[in-house]
């Protein structure tokens, strides 16, 4: 990671192959991201997801970290897309339009979004700034991850573990209310969409 | 100018082994289980053992109209069987036969390119099972997404047993790295792999989501001609891929008692058609699960299996390497 020369004699301006085909690979993933939000039919939406999630494995590939890409496919493609299908496969999503796909929430949802990507923008422009990486040499190997995970971030990935174990416990107690019959349709609908609340109720 | 001529024939050799093997398999299938039956099977085409019924099935998928349903949503509809099969060759690309490089591509994460690229092929089943717009179609999708959620983690689990042992994802690497006494070591993450793997096929007795004795095909049921063949195509491959990828990991691939000079390959080929055989087998002997069982079976036996498992993987190379 700390390979990196200065940036003289490297030109931002005169792109190689990969540079290109990273920027077009992030064009069709940005593209596949905007269809996935603007569409009225929800499955198209989550497959449409699939094509985005995989273009930023994509993007990992080029980057030569082979590990964090393959990892983005078997958990997001793999897992979480599936996930969302097996919940929108509960509800009555339509084949075709859905007439209430849309939210009044629009604008809200695109001030949220265009803040956060300016603020992740933002970050890594000044983390970086003017650093020049080279690839000829792979960066991202298994090795040269697992070192830097569980060397330097060993702290943030525990407290990202707590965090995801937090969430496990709140399905949990999200599915046992839903058991005893009180809550309404509505909250059971949400709970079914996350992994491991409906099995949870079929002990 | 050889680099690219390497590159080209390892790719053609995989992609003739995509085309080969899933086809002898189901041609095995056919003859094991009308054997292991006591019925005779298709017996005229070609003459000897009617050996040729594998081609007069092609020539009849081939033949047949290529619906799809009035209210399906057609591009996807028609989109599905090649989720469902692409997935398979390009893990073939990542399964080593033979020592001294004989692999399609050898790569550094190689376990785990493999296992997510088979989950990519389940999305398949699931594109099917919705786009049809059929009530039993959509069961089997259902079916197959909860299978595979209960699943993917025991088959995840056990193959990180494995590369903890051997200190590398690289399935190249990993095989290297094998020695004979990793068999009774590693016996109970093949286990769990190997019947994970199962259910993730879909093959029997894991085979609640196309139960044709109740929703029909489940979500191929709509499908007919040559797209329905590419689904039946899919599984025999994920037979293939998934008997290669144990023998990889569990049984040392191109290790074996002798012959270790030249004739490696042939081990890996044993160990696979063996599996494969075993798999044929339990289609035929065993009972389908029942849904509830099938979810019980992974969330209370497997995944627990394979946690001990790495408990003892990670205990047994502590002691090693001190």
């Amino acid at each position: 990671m700390t390979l990196a020369a200065t940036a003289a004699g490297q030109g931002f301006l005169s792109p190689g192959g990969v540079e290109i085909a990273f920027l077009l690979v992030g064009l069709a993933t940005l593209g596949a991201a905007v269809v996935t939000v603007t569409t009225r039919q929800l499955v198209h939406a989550a497959l449409w997801l699939v094509v985005a999630l995989g273009g930023i494995a994509i993007e990992y590939l080029l980057l030569t970290a082979e590990f964090i890409a393959w990892v983005q496919v078997l958990i997001y493609v793999g897992s979480v897309v599936v996930l969302l299908l097996f919940g929108l496969m509960l509800t009555k999503a339509p084949i075709g339009r859905s007439p209430d796909a849309d939210s009044g929430n629009r604008w809200a949802a695109l001030i949220v979004a265009l803040a956060s990507a300016g603020t992740l923008v933002w970050v890594v422009v000044d983390a970086f700034r003017a650093t020049w990486i080279n690839l000829d040499a792979v960066q991202g190997s298994t090795e040269t991850t697992g070192r830097s995970l569980f060397q330097y971030w060993v702290l943030p990935f525990e407290a990202l573990s707590v965090l995801l174990l937090a969430a496990l416990v709140g399905a949990i107690v999200l599915s046992r209310r839903g058991g005893e019959g009180k809550a309404p349709a509505a909250a059971l609908r949400n709970t079914t969409a996350t992994a491991p609340a409906p099995r949870e109720e079929q002990r | 100018m050889s680099d690219a001529l390497d590159i080209a024939l390892r790719l053609l050799a995989v992609f003739a082994v995509f085309l080969v093997f899933p086809l002898v398999i189901g041609q095995t299938e056919h003859k094991v289980m009308a054997h292991m039956q006591g019925r005779l099977g298709p017996m005229y085409a070609g003459g000897f053992h009617g050996w040729a019924q594998l081609v007069a099935d092609g020539v009849k998928f081939a033949q047949k109209e290529d619906i799809v349903p009035a209210g399906a949503d057609r591009r996807i509809f028609q989109l599905a069987p090649a989720v469902a099969l692409l997935p398979y060759l390009l893990v073939l690309v990542a399964i080593p036969i033979g020592p001294h490089n004989a692999v399609g591509q050898d790569l550094d994460a190689g376990i785990f390119f493999v296992l997510a690229v088979m989950g990519v092929g389940v999305l398949g089943s699931l594109m099917a099972g919705w786009a049809s717009a059929n009530k039993f179609s959509l069961l089997g999708g259902l079916r197959t997404a909860a299978q595979l959620l209960a699943y993917e983690l025991p088959m995840l689990l056990a193959a990180a047993s494995v590369a903890m042992a051997a200190g590398t994802l690289s399935l190249t690497g990993i095989v290297e790295a094998f020695h004979w006494w990793w068999l009774p070591w590693q016996i109970v993450g093949g286990v769990v792999f190997f019947t994970a793997g199962l259910a993730e096929l879909q093959r029997p007795p894991f085979d609640m989501p196309v139960a044709d004795s109740e929703i029909i095909f489940g979500a191929y049921t709509e499908y007919t001609g040559l797209r329905f063949a590419l689904f039946l195509l899919a599984e025999y491959a994920g037979i293939v891929v998934l008997c290669a990828l144990t023998s990889v990991l569990f049984l040392g691939g191109w290790h074996g008692p002798f012959g270790a000079a030249g004739l490696g390959w042939l081990w890996t080929l044993l160990k696979t058609v063996i599996l494969a055989f075993g798999v044929i087998w339990l289609r035929v002997t065993y009972p389908r699960l029942r849904e509830d069982q099938l979810q019980k079976l992974a969330w209370t036996v497997l995944i627990p299996l394979a946690l001990a498992q790495i408990a003892l993987t990670g205990v047994i190379k502590v002691v090693i390497s001190s």
